[in-house]
């Protein structure tokens, strides 16, 4: 951790990211071209659902990295409030519309794999509910951020709901488990072995592998671009 | 570096009391938050007649009668079973041994009337062949 608090200086962060960000442009956009390839014709189809399997290798990454990022979101939050960390704020604006992309696509793809599989598009059972909170999570941190004309106050409101939202992250998780629901059970995160059979697990962990490579990729585009955008209103304040 | 200290524990102590918060409003709702109840669930609760609300199990194994659009089938949680008519069409999981959600209310002869048929599928992911294997070798995993 020590290692990595020079990047907390913006500054600094945005020599980094400018020295990192075209070679992982690159490795996500081939691993990526892998994972599809992997996703729509070396995976065998399912036993019972057939081709609608195919739906998990991008719902299931994006169920991963909606919730990582909204985690993410309240450590940048934690950071900021308590530490002050100059950067976390500028990040934690960068992060949140990735994270909402991720939980929206969580949603649309499960409701595309609903219809067939259980026969409805939506119901209101505890995981699909906390599920879509955690999507109003996110658009509540892009709108409060973005409440105040000075960006500081903005950005401390946005780390608050940040923190409070943190409650959600195990409800989703454990919603399977706590409450019967209409969405099955953990495959993987559990305690004994993954319940999905190596042919299909392996790309699933590629594509998550890839599509957290993309996270990561947008994450630090985004995040100078708001370095800049800080430096320029800063600037024109100033004038 | 003692601000510091003060604003983390504030933090900690401010999350912690939210987690139990939380807690304890989804304790008291418990109730509330299940999406359905199971036939066990539904002989304790006692639901009378007229009461819409959803009953979930598995499709009982040889249970399954069809007669044009009407289906008739019982559904079990391996400890108490409920009979169930249904006027529709089936969505394509729906199989005996699987696992299924009714909407509906149940009549006056305790058979239950079905407006909407879910099928809840497991957790489990394999090729074809794989199913097959298993079942020959006798490894199925027992119905859940």
């Amino acid at each position: 951790m020590a290692d990595l608090h020079f990047l907390a200086n913006p500054a600094r962060f945005r020599r980094f990211s400018q020295r990192v960000l075209p070679g992982l442009g690159f490795a996500t956009a081939l691993m990526l071209a892998v994972g599809i390839y992997m996703a729509f014709f070396v995976a065998p189809e399912d036993y019972q659902q057939g081709k609608t399997v195919r739906i998990m290798f991008v719902h299931v990454p994006s169920a991963w990295l909606s919730m990582g990022g909204y985690a993410m979101l309240s450590a940048l939050g934690a950071s900021l409030l308590v530490w002050r960390h100059p950067l976390a704020a500028l990040m934690a604006r960068a992060a949140a519309p990735v994270g909402a992309s991720f939980a929206a696509v969580c949603l649309l793809t499960g409701s595309l794999w609903g219809r067939p599989m259980w026969g409805t598009y939506w119901v209101w059972d505890a995981r699909l509910t906390s599920m879509l909170l955690l999507f109003f999570l996110y658009l509540g941190h892009i709108a409060l951020s973005r409440a105040y004309d000075e960006p500081e106050r903005g950005d401390r409101a946005a780390a608050i709901l940040a923190l409070i939202g943190v409650i959600n992250l195990p409800i989703i998780k454990f919603s399977v488990d706590w409450w019967n629901t209409l969405h099955q059970p953990a495959s993987i995160t559990r305690l004994d072995a993954p319940a999905i059979h190596n042919s299909i697990l392996v790309p699933l962990l590629w594509m998550a592998v890839s599509l957290l490579f993309l996270f990561v990729y947008l994450v630090l585009l985004r995040t100078e671009t708001e370095i800049d955008r800080r430096r320029l209103e800063n600037a024109e304040a100033a004038a | 570096m003692t601000p510091k200290r003060r604003r983390l524990w504030l933090l900690l102590g401010s999350l912690g009391t939210l987690g139990i918060a939380a807690a304890l409003v989804l304790t008291a709702l418990n109730d509330n938050l299940v999406f359905f109840y199971s036939p066990t669930q539904v002989a304790e609760k006692n639901i009378g007649p007229d009461r819409r609300f959803r009953l979930g199990g598995l499709v009982e194994q040889g249970s399954v009668q069809k007669e044009g659009q009407l289906v008739r089938f019982t559904v079990t949680d391996t400890n108490k079973t409920v009979k169930v008519t249904y006027r529709g069409i089936l969505p394509d999981l729906f199989r005996e041994g699987q696992g299924v959600i009714a909407e509906g209310s149940l009549g006056p002869d305790g058979v239950f009337t079905a407006r909407e048929i879910l099928a809840k599928h497991d957790e489990n992911y394999m090729p074809p062949e794989v199913a097959k294997a298993l079942k020959e070798s006798g490894k199925w995993k027992d119905a859940k």
